[in-house]
């Protein structure tokens, strides 16, 4: 009897043990994969990897992270947000033109914000309390969304060279540029919500199964407005950013297919499309996976048409070769 | 016995299933089972949930392989087994509860659906037209072959599908509970139809719990019972105890111990439910659930216990009815009221409906309480989450590593106790577990059972809803039988006589009212 149960305790210690470790190669997901597109551009390459161009890339992927940021939550809670980069555009319009506002333009950054969040919350109340699927929701305020935004400029391009918050765009603090810093922050902040809040164990349980979060008293419908109003401030942010670099912000070609940036970063990272798996340092690890494809790929000397083939063929088989891996991982 | 060995040297069975045996790895599912039937014969086949019903005719339809040993005849010839096609062609059609038409095509394309007559590899549409009129026409239907299926009510849309194993000249059709979701107009004519099959001489299985039904259609009517054959009545010897006796006639376990007092008359009521209608199958439920009582909710599957369940629970909306708890009026709209008000329920389902199976242990069970156990700015308390676990794994003999591991990795009856410690640790008054022992083993079972009972004991009002019999039997105090959406009786022990299997029987196939 005794021998049976220390025998079902070791069994279940070596399962532990093997877990952990099947944990900790999902939690490095994709690292590999960068590090080795990394030393590929290098080869080809040796400005790749220079101080300069890493911050070039940094940079380049800020914007992209703080919206994969936004689209991890909903991913994973099982949905969708194809309007980010619509919400985006609108909000750098409002950044713009309050930043237009004599005094008061520094409050271009929280209008842009709360635009976002208003534009996401939209989206969440819909979803949530009519129980419109996400992809039809999101899909129409891809469009509306972006209606308005070419709407509130009268459809021309909006300029400030004298913008206050340019140092957002174009700033450094200690040799780190400002947009790094910020999309750092958000990636920090939104661990902080998924993995060590109430809310955040919410989020999984409803992208897990969101029937049994129901019967178990979670309040669904809040969870998700929560997520989506995540993505629109996100995407509010996001806008701010753009604009500080820009200087300038355009309601019809800003913001263009971001979201399937955000979504193939989201992917990359290892999130499941169905909901409940995933983690915010694998949509990090995404993100700067495709800044560091476009920029590697420019400084190869590759042709604008080529990097996108070869940018969509990396991301199907680096998901698949991820598949694989858990898949080998899972029957051992 | 005498009369069916007189009738079986008189004619030759179309059909006879000899020995057959099933296992699924340490599963017995069906044990030397022998079935035999005439041309021209309805045999009903009866026996309580998982009896093997289901199995046996999957047997017979090809869909499993029997065990070494058994063999299926067909006019006396050995017929292929494991083979649905084979069986096909040898004549055996099975129309199952869950229909399987296609709604947007016609009813001749779905008679010939996957069988289509063909001239020079392509449809001819002028034959099946003209084929399928003449099936239609040996039904005596009402509909016509260029009808849509969609444009067809249920119960004709049963009549295709008994168009189209004529169409494969089924001589052998088997009906797994027909009529469940027919109205009794629907039913008469069903009826008319099987007494046309029966007149061109096809031998019916017919599966059901009706006892009405049985009594009305059936020639002979086998039993099976715990995966077993119990045996076979005449027509002239039916009688609805004699089957229930069949059906139930098994001795309890010792397993069951009820150390908790059973509650008298006096003991305060913990739950009221008054004339609970949910619009669609509930009508007017009403009972009382005493302090510390385990009282079962007993019925056949699909008689609406599990939606009584979620309607007091909040987890569909009732559009009648009234709640009492400790005798105060409460309104629940959803399960989070509910789960305040102190009632818990434990799902039937709980891989759908129950568990985060990519989640930990501990998270698992304490998903209900994390904002009770939060800190400030809504964090997270692991620390607590880690001892609600750790002591639950303890009292509940969770068997796993780490309450980290996840709910996933666990067996069925440790992923069950996940489930009722998460419940436990809301502190409820009422508790309604589903189906607390489906797909557990024997071990995890009585583990079940001794935590309802302890339960009890502290007082807790328990509503089990349970498809076992000797559960019920064995576990609670009292018993609810449902059928058709309505509470049909209640079932007490009275003067040391035990709970009556029989009682509940008659009560939940409706035999009380023969």
């Amino acid at each position: 009897m005794t021998d049976k149960a220390t025998e079902i305790s070791a069994g279940g210690q070596a399962t532990g043990t093997s877990r952990r470790l099947r944990t900790a190669f999902a939690a490095l997901g994709m690292l590999p994969v960068l590090v080795l597109l990394a030393a590929g551009f290098q080869f080809l390459n040796p400005r790749f990897l220079t101080e300069t161009n890493l911050l070039i890339v940094t940079q380049q992927s800020s914007i992209n992270i703080v919206l994969a940021a936004g689209m991890t939550f909903v991913i994973l809670t099982g949905g969708i947000d194809l309007s980010v980069g619509a919400i985006l555009a609108a909000s750098a319009m409002v950044a713009v033109m309050v930043s237009l506002v004599p005094d008061w333009g520094l409050l271009g950054v929280p209008a842009a914000i709360l635009v976002g969040l208003g534009f996401g919350l939209i989206n969440g109340l819909l979803i949530a309390y009519i129980k419109l699927p996400p992809f039809i929701v999101t899909l129409g305020s891809l469009t509306a969304v972006r209606g308005v935004a070419r709407l509130l400029g009268q459809d021309t391009t909006v300029f400030n060279s004298d913008l206050p918050f340019d140092f957002i765009g174009n700033g450094s603090l200690f040799g780190i540029p400002w947009l790094v810093i910020i999309a750092l922050s958000v990636v920090v902040l939104s661990w902080l919500v998924l993995k060590r809040t109430v809310l955040g164990t919410w989020i999984y349980a409803v992208g897990g199964n969101a029937e049994a979060a129901r019967l178990t008293g979670i309040k669904v419908p809040l969870v998700l407005l929560f997520v989506y109003g995540v993505s629109g401030l996100l995407a509010g942010l996001g806008g701010a950013m753009s604009a500080a670099r820009l200087y300038a912000a355009n309601g019809l070609q800003l913001g263009q297919s971001y979201e399937l940036d955000a979504i193939a970063a989201v992917i990359l990272g290892g999130t499941s499309f169905v909901g409940g798996v995933g983690s915010i340092w694998g949509t990090l690890i995404g993100g700067l996976i495709i800044a560091v494809l476009s920029n590697g790929l420019i400084l190869a000397g590759v042709s604008d048409i080529w990097q996108y083939i070869i940018k969509g063929l990396v991301i199907i088989v680096a998901v698949a070769l991820d598949r694989y891996r858990l898949q080998a991982g899972a029957r051992t | 016995m005498s009369a069916i060995a007189r009738a079986e040297t008189a004619r030759q069975p179309v059909l006879e299933m000899r020995h057959i045996s099933k296992t699924f790895g340490a599963i017995r599912a069906l044990h030397d089972v022998s079935l035999s039937v005439h041309a021209g014969e309805l045999h009903a086949l009866m026996g309580e949930n998982g009896a093997g019903k289901s199995t046996l005719m999957k047997v017979l339809s090809g869909a499993y392989r029997p065990d070494a040993g058994g063999e299926i005849l067909i006019d006396g010839m050995p017929a292929a087994t494991g083979d649905p096609i084979k069986a096909r062609a040898s004549g055996v059609a099975v129309i199952y509860q869950e229909l399987s038409l296609a709604p947007n095509l016609t009813v001749a394309q779905n008679i010939f659906l996957g069988n289509e007559p063909r001239r020079f590899g392509i449809v001819d549409r002028d034959q099946c037209t003209r084929r399928a009129r003449e099936i239609i026409a040996r039904l005596g239907v009402s509909f016509s072959a260029r009808d849509m299926v969609s444009s067809l009510s249920l119960g004709e849309r049963q009549l295709v599908e008994i168009a189209r194993a004529l169409s494969t000249n089924a001589r052998i059709i088997v009906m797994d509970e027909p009529t469940t979701s027919l109205t009794s107009r629907e039913t008469d004519r069903l009826f008319e139809v099987i007494a046309t099959l029966k007149s061109q001489g096809i031998a019916i299985i017919y599966i059901s719990h009706r006892m009405e039904e049985v009594y009305q259609l059936a020639d002979r009517v086998s039993v099976l019972r715990d995966s077993g054959y119990v045996g076979t009545l005449e027509r002239a010897d039916l009688s609805a105890s004699r089957l229930v006796s069949m059906m139930v006639g098994r001795d309890l376990s010792a397993f069951y111990k009820k150390d908790h007092r059973p509650p008298d008359e006096k003991r305060a009521v913990a739950l009221s439910v008054r004339g609970m209608s949910d619009g669609r199958l509930l009508k007017n439920c009403s009972f009382d659930l005493h302090k510390g009582e385990v009282l079962a909710l007993a019925g056949l599957v699909g008689s609406g216990r599990t939606e009584l369940a979620r309607l007091i629970f909040g987890a569909d909306r009732h559009i009648s009815g009234t709640l009492e708890l400790d005798g105060k009026p409460v309104t629940i709209g959803s399960p989070r009221e509910a789960l305040d008000a102190g009632i818990a329920y434990l799902t039937e389902d709980r891989k759908e409906l129950g568990l985060f199976l990519d989640m930990s242990i501990s998270d698992n069970i304490s998903m209900g309480v994390l904002a009770r156990d939060s800190r400030a700015g809504g964090l997270r308390d692991f620390a607590a989450a880690e001892r609600r676990a750790s002591k639950a794994v303890a009292d509940l003999s969770i068997r796993t590593g780490s309450v980290q591991a996840n709910a996933g990795s666990l067996s069925g009856g440790n992923q069950q106790k996940v489930l009722l410690a998460r419940l436990l640790e809301t502190e409820p008054k009422v508790v309604i577990l589903d189906e607390p022992t489906r797909g557990v083993d024997v071990g995890a079972k009585s583990e079940i059972y001794r935590l309802i009972d302890n339960l009890a004991k502290q007082g807790i009002a328990i509503l089990m809803i349970s498809s076992e019999l000797p559960e019920v039997i064995g576990v609670a105090d009292r018993v609810l039988v449902m059928r058709d959406g309505t509470i049909s009786g209640e079932v007490t022990a009275s003067q040391g006589e035990p709970l009556s299997q029989e009682k509940i029987m008659e009560l939940a196939t409706g035999a009380a009212q023969q």
